[in-house]
């Protein structure tokens, strides 16, 4: 039962000559919430994208449930994009059906009848849960921006993912709705035991949502050559579920640069 | 005074401007022919309305003395029946085909640059070999058609699919879809709106290549017509007819387009980035 979720095992990434991630040896553990900060092009990204399946490791291994990660994305793990994470030709209740469509009817990939209900039944539950009981039959276009958000978190926890994959979620929305949406995802993440990743330019949000912050920084620098060295995770810092104060955390820690 | 770019018409303005040109045109043409007539009164160029509304009787509501048909509504059943076969072929191929291009590199690598080369080809070009591989029949007209608009469609459609964002695409997939469900439960669905558009696009040069096709070869049709009674200068027949023909290229874009907003709200409803 011990065994992580995901290992990193002296992970590398290099595109030709440009390195972007060297040395990478972590471990996320089932429950945890990774938060990750770091400077644009600094690879958190990148990271991201390996822990998707949509980029391949250049050295080393990458595990999930102490098995090399699949090279393409399936069903183990869940991901919510800033932007076009919802279908926009299929209603909000239709969005969050998919999942079991798509798992119950290989051919058609549409339910009927008792097995529709059922599924619907799940779905109406999902949309409540994060608070879209009311807009069921809305088209995506017709949800705010932060609503959609919610939709797309839904629609990807519908699948009960192994690992739930967030790529600067709310980086677009206002800071109201961002701080309703922060409480939805710590609510969510303490009642269905989720494990998440989570990739933001905001260093505050990395510090108050998660139990755990990683720096994305280079730790070696060329200044002949600035792409010969890749980024560490330069700061691994457990945080009480979000307990320990971002201001607290800052004295800890050189403060790691972020977008303007 | 606002500027010019920020002065609106009003309602009643709007409908005014919108129908002085087509009433310039005809006293244009109401003008001339009377200035023609006046010096010739056989002159056949431009007829007067009486004489264009007699061959318009003639033409639609008397049966033809040779054969004994409304000589307008067969041509009309006639043209229609090949226009819709070779637009419902085209439309058919070009969304099969635009999907799979666009969904499934290992379809696309082979498939694409053959496309866009035939797309190239002239097609009133390759018309005489229509005629001497399908015969002088329906056949060759429709495959005109279809020769002429279909690689346009799979082009555009696959161009449409393609530009689905990638994060659908993965998203889709952490939901478990298939290949085959990706394709139909998202893509399909995506691009069907894109075809109407298309189709409306393309249904001029549909006109045009069953109308070149009819004139060449045929025995009944819009066309056919047209390029019949041009031996008789006969005007009075070619107006009404064109003009007929553009009524019904009309109506077939409109029926396109109501349907389209009818049947994909999602669609025209978005406004901007709006959309998930």
């Amino acid at each position: 039962m011990s065994q992580p979720i995901l290992q990193a095992k002296n992970v590398w990434k290099e595109y030709g000559d440009v390195c972007v991630l060297e040395r990478i040896n972590v471990a996320i553990n089932a429950g945890e919430f990774v938060t990750v900060v770091g400077a644009s092009g600094c690879g958190k990204s990148t990271f991201l994208k390996l822990l998707l399946g949509t980029e391949s490791v250049s050295r080393g291994e990458l595990l999930l449930d102490g098995k090399p990660i699949p090279q393409e994305p399936d069903e183990h793990r869940g991901i919510v994009f800033q932007k076009y994470s919802v279908f926009p030709h299929l209603t909000a209740l239709g969005n969050v059906l998919l999942a079991d469509e798509f798992a119950q009817s290989p051919w058609l990939g549409k339910l009927f009848g008792a097995a529709k209900k059922q599924a619907v039944d799940r779905a109406v539950a999902m949309l409540e849960r994060v608070g879209l009981g009311h807009a069921l039959n809305r088209y995506p276009s017709e949800l705010s921006g932060g609503m959609q958000q919610r939709l797309a978190i839904a629609q990807a926890l519908m699948k009960k993912p192994r690992i739930l994959l967030l790529d600067e979620p709310f980086g677009a929305l206002d800071p109201g709705i961002r701080g309703d949406m922060h409480q939805l995802i710590r609510e969510l993440w303490l009642q269905q035991g989720l494990t998440i990743f989570m990739v933001t330019h905001d260093l505050k949000e990395g510090f108050a949502l998660g139990s755990r912050l990683w720096v994305f920084d280079k730790s070696r620098h060329d200044p002949q050559s600035p792409q010969r060295f890749g980024a560490q995770i330069t700061y691994d810092i457990p945080l009480q579920g979000g307990k320990l104060k971002a201001e607290d955390a800052l004295r800890l820690s050189p403060e790691p640069k972020t977008e303007q | 005074m606002a500027r010019l770019i920020n002065r609106q018409p009003d309602r009643l303005g709007r409908w005014l401007l919108a129908l002085l040109p087509f009433v310039i045109l005809l006293l244009l043409y109401l003008i001339n022919s009377e200035a023609r007539l006046a010096v010739n009164p056989n002159d056949k160029m431009l007829p007067s309305f009486p004489t264009i509304f007699d061959s318009i009787a003639r033409m639609a509501f008397e049966p033809s003395r040779r054969t004994g048909e409304y000589l307008l509504l067969a041509d009309t059943l006639s043209s229609l029946r090949l226009l819709l076969m070779g637009v419902g072929i085209s439309a058919a191929l070009g969304l099969s085909v635009g999907l799979l291009n666009g969904g499934i590199p290992l379809f696309r690598t082979p498939v694409s640059p053959i496309v866009t080369a035939v797309s190239l080809i002239p097609p009133m070009a390759i018309l005489p070999i229509l005629f001497i591989v399908f015969g002088l029949g329906d056949l060759a007209k429709v495959m005109l058609i279809v020769i002429g608009i279909c690689p346009i469609l799979i082009r555009d459609l696959q161009l449409k699919t393609l530009s689905l964002p990638e994060e659908q695409l993965i998203k889709a997939q952490t939901l478990g879809a298939t290949s085959w469900q990706i394709l139909l439960r998202m893509m399909l669905p995506q691009v069907l709106p894109r075809l109407f558009e298309a189709v409306r696009l393309t249904l001029g040069s549909a006109w045009l290549f069953l109308i070149a096709a009819e004139a060449i070869a045929a025995t009944e049709g819009l066309g056919y017509r047209i390029f019949l009674v041009r031996r008789y200068l006969d005007m009075s027949v070619i107006l009404p007819y064109v003009f007929w023909i553009t009524l019904l290229a009309f109506a077939m874009d409109w029926i396109l387009k109501v349907t389209a907003r009818k049947a994909f709200p999602w669609y025209f409803g978005r406004n901007g980035e709006a959309q998930g």
